[in-house]
């Protein structure tokens, strides 16, 4: 383990464990509960796999009435909570806690309602995500963000991430895909928010859920919005001797009014490892790799794709070539799909970072990135959603050499420093989960956190759900409500008042 | 009114919001006060008017990102876009000529405070899908920040999208960051005229459903269609409209595939460019009901529903209606004295829940019935914590969504 710091363990929660699980099984009967050590190794971590806790108990609930008595049950004996969709997450957000009830959501797997005139679906928040375009694919619809893990990561885990994936630069993050969700609050209160109509009628807690970690609620059902298919999808796989290059054609390709379905770039490490692994036939010695997909009518598509190949000319590509297939297209794509694992066979071990910068910044960001990895004595590959300045840097280490999670770890914290300097964020869709709790100050003042503190503290004022997450200095409740007021005569003399 | 208070900076803002905390003095708070006579009325004897809070502070086209401080017109805002060929792609409402009063007269605070969306709601989003980053003054009087300049942002929980269309409620924003879109190269309207309600939602829902990327759909009833004819546009008898955007060979391919999949009856029709767009405007802000004195009401229900909505309160009383949004958006006018608040509310949830707010109303009514859609228990009580932790003292904008 390394530097990352959870909680400790409630010694007094810890000794009435026997009494916890007793009341749980009888609140989720039959094979729900799961307090075997054995059994509960399945998910002790999630796809940060440097990190590993046994929980207290494991929790399977099948029913909103359950996952509502569970949760009634944890907060009135104050024992903590920590939802699991299908345990994909890359920031440690699922990473049970010793002292805490680890709650999966993966028995609520049904599509509940199709409802292709109003365009959407009702799924439970244990459907993967593709299982959502699987269900709807047969009436032409699919569901729009595509995280590369979407064979296996669940919508509620999407929520809980506000996921994104390739085709997000033209159809919007999971927030924007989302109508409406069910929820239990830590209360067992079951609350609905919105619907197949649009917009709020109150505050939109819809937007707030979103994104929010699993530290606000347990989501029970989702609605989303599904879209009609494309009439057709052409790639262009484009190679540049440089990624200075290449950044710039995709600024020229934006400047020109085109928002292309998708727009990834790979850098010559990640370029060669993907094509050792799927012979997707990239140019290996190109320096940068721009993978461009235009989808709608096929007028439009065809018109887009010679005006982004006279683009990709000016900008000096030293490669083109247009998918003439669907065939032809998904290997395009399978390299860059395959890229995280594919990263995985040229090292025993990688950290993926998930910064997200303004575009521009693109060429100056990487010159620093290499930088740093030699200070640092480490290899780095490159995958970024160029569309949108996402980058997914992958820390080549080895974590049976002494240190060298520690200097994986410390590479990654700078690079996302130097996100943060050149006005990016921390985190694009993996979240903040454990991974950069601790950097969250690099953002944001202490009044920004405690403002978003706050807003914990209006779902769940005993900080039960899904503690250690997300903010690095835990602040109780009554303090964060305390107000300094400074009674005074008229103030502002410097106000200009009418 | 008894005084205004006009801070230049955010700094000046934290100094209103940290005084009127202390001494427990509400504050309405203000941009160019054009929707004011949106919502609940609010009882303050301060007012905080932003508007001398104005500017923008980044624009950068090849990023399509723009930001601003919350009192910048958004005429100024939308004119910076048009000269580069971008815009806001939500198309926020105008609700000058429905309110009574000149248009292009709100800011972008205003305009995140209410949520705005036009009718292009469908295919891209409101307000809310395209803020991106907001620094604000809560009622605690403190600066914070939250989200950023990028699209792809997880750190922290999205403040910026749950306090758009909070009124001004929680927390006073004093800049915001927005996604900005290129301009569709041209657009034109298939028009369809003499739909019945039933058949113009199966036309709108077939084209909806299609690949055919319509970005707005909207049906006028006769009535309403001869009050837009009257302002100019090519109508005649019912009109269902569905909206194309984008490079001209592809709106003429999805025009000709339209044509192909609606064998509806009717006689179709297609408005080009700036007559397409001058429709839509007029749709977008209720021009229909503009200088009447009835009783408007702006209903969201499941774009399906929207049909069937207005059959029902149309059996139940006097009032007028048409739908944007595919159905999903109803605009209704109520004539009388009684704004049927009970009644618009039974048959919202009668066709399968949604919400209805009361956007036109002299100010005594907008106080006596619940303009927002009243919440079941739990949901208010949350909301009502959320205020609370913004705002604990209540000074910002008390009542304006709800006593
Ligand atoms: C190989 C690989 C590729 C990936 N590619 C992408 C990508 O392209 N884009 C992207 O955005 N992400 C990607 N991810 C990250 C990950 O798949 C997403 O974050 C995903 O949304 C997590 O879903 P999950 O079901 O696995 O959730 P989990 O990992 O189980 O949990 C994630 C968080 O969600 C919470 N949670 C889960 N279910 C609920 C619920 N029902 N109610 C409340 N909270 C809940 C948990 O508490 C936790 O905080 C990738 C991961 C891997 C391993």
């Amino acid at each position: 383990m390394s530097g990352i710091v959870m909680p400790r363990p409630d010694d007094e929660v810890l000794a009435r464990r026997g009494e916890i699980v007793a009341a749980l099984k009888r609140l989720v009967p039959g094979e729900g509960v799961i307090d075997a050590a054995v059994e509960m190794r399945a998910y002790e971590s999630d796809a940060l796999t440097a990190y590993r806790q046994l929980p207290l108990v494991v929790v399977l609930p099948e029913t909103v009435e359950q996952v509502s008595a569970v949760l009634r049950y944890c907060h009135e004996n104050s024992v903590k909570v920590v939802p699991r969709g299908a345990g994909t997450s890359l920031s440690g957000g699922a990473l049970p806690v010793g002292d805490g009830v680890l709650l999966s959501m993966m028995k609520f797997n049904q599509v509940l309602d199709i409802d292709p005139a109003n365009r959407a679906a009702v799924v439970q928040p244990g459907v993967t995500n593709l299982g959502i375009t699987r269900a709807v694919e047969h009436l032409g619809f699919y569901y729009a963000p595509d995280p590369s893990s979407q064979i296996a990561c669940s919508i509620g885990g999407n929520i809980a991430e506000n996921s994104g994936g390739v085709h997000c630069l033209k159809y919007g993050l999971t927030t924007n895909n989302v109508l409406g969700l069910e929820m239990v609050l830590v209360t067992g209160e079951v609350i609905r928010l919105g619907g197949k109509h649009l917009d709020a009628e109150g505050y939109d807690i819809l937007a707030l859920m979103t994104g929010s970690e699993g530290l606000l609620g347990v989501v029970t059902e989702v609605t989303v919005r599904i879209l009609q298919k494309p009439e057709t999808a052409r790639a262009a796989l484009i190679g540049f001797p440089t990624s200075e290059d290449g950044g710039q054609c995709v600024a020229d390709i934006i400047g020109a009014g085109i928002i292309p379905g998708g727009m990834e770039m790979m850098d010559e490490l990640a370029i060669n490892a993907a094509e050792d692994f799927v012979n997707a036939g990239y140019p290996r010695d190109a320096g940068a790799l721009l993978i461009v997909e235009l989808d709608g009518p096929e007028a439009e598509v065809d018109y887009l794709l010679g005006e982004i190949e006279a683009i990709a000319r000016r900008n000096k590509a030293s490669s083109l070539r247009v998918s003439t297939s669907e065939e032809e297209r998904n290997t395009f794509w399978a390299g860059r799909k395959a890229a995280f694992p594919a990263v995985g066979r040229i090292s025993p071990d990688y950290l993926c970072m998930d910064g997200t910068i303004p575009r521009k910044a693109l060429p100056e960001v990487l010159t620093r990135m290499r930088a740093l990895g030699e200070t640092h004595g480490l290899r780095c590959a490159n995958v970024f959603h160029a569309g949108d300045g996402n980058l997914h840097p992958l820390i080549l280490y080895d974590a049976n050499q002494p240190g060298q999670l520690e200097a994986a770890e410390a590479f990654g914290a700078d690079i996302l420093k130097l996100c943060v300097e050149f006005d990016g964020v921390l985190t694009g869709e993996h979240g903040v989960g454990i991974e950069k709790r601790d950097l969250m100050p690099e953002m944001f003042t202490e009044d920004d956190l405690k403002q978003q503190q706050r807003v914990k503290c209006a779902f769940d004022p005993k900080q039960l759900l899904n503690p250690g997450k997300v903010f690095p200095v835990l602040h109780r409740c009554a303090e964060l409500g305390r107000m300094h007021v400074h009674k005074g005569q008229l103030p502002f003399p410097d106000i200009p008042r009418f | 009114m008894s005084d205004t208070l006009s801070p230049r900076s955010a700094d000046e803002v934290r100094e209103a919001v940290q005084w009127a905390a202390a001494e427990e003095q509400p504050l309405e708070v203000l941009g160019t006060g054009s929707k004011r006579a949106l919502g609940r009325p609010v009882q303050a004897a301060h007012a905080l008017d932003l508007s001398a809070l104005s500017g923008i502070m980044l624009y950068e086209p090849a990023e399509l990102v723009i930001s601003a401080l919350a009192g910048t017109p958004l005429a100024e805002i939308e004119a910076a876009l048009d000269a580069h060929n971008q815009e806001l792609a939500f198309d926020p409402i105008d609700y000058g000529a429905l309110l009574g009063h000149a248009p292009g007269a709100g800011t972008v605070g205003g305009m995140i405070g209410a949520n705005l969306a036009g009718s292009k709601r469908l295919k891209f989003g409101a307000a809310r899908d395209h803020i991106l980053g907001m620094e604000a003054v809560s009622g605690r009087g403190e600066i914070f920040k939250s989200g950023g300049r990028v699209v792809k942002n997880v750190t922290g929980y999205d403040l910026p999208r749950t306090l758009t269309g909070s009124w001004g409620t929680l927390a006073v924003a004093t800049r915001i960051t927005l996604k900005v879109q290129p301009r569709a190269e041209m657009e034109a309207t298939f028009v369809i005229s003499g739909l019945n309600p039933r058949e113009a939602t199966q036309a709108m829902t077939a084209a909806m459903g299609s690949s055919a990327e319509v970005s707005a759909a909207a049906h006028l009833p006769p009535e309403i269609a001869a009050v837009l004819s009257a302002h100019g546009h090519a109508l005649s008898g019912a009109a269902t409209l569905l909206r194309l955007e984008g490079f001209a060979s592809s709106v003429d391919y999805r025009f000709a595939a339209l044509k192909a999949l609606l064998q509806v009856g009717g006689t179709v029709s297609r408005l080009e460019a700036e007559a397409s767009r001058a429709l839509w405007r007029d749709v977008r802000d209720c021009r229909a009901f503009a200088g009447t004195d009835e009783h408007v009401w702006r209903i969201s229900v499941a774009p399906t529903a929207g049909a069937d909505f207005i059959a029902r309160v149309q059996a139940a009383f006097a009032c007028q209606a048409y739908c944007d949004w595919s159905g999903g958006l109803v605009w209704l006018a109520v004539s009388g004295e009684d704004p049927q608040a009970d009644a618009v509310r039974a048959a919202v949830a009668d066709v399968g829940g949604g919400h209805a707010m009361l956007v036109r109303a002299p100010a005594p009514l907008r106080t006596a019935v619940a303009v927002f859609q009243p919440q079941p228990e739990a949901l208010a009580a949350l909301s009502a914590r959320i205020k609370a932790q913004f705002d604990p003292h209540g000074v910002l904008n008390p009542g304006r969504m709800g006593s």
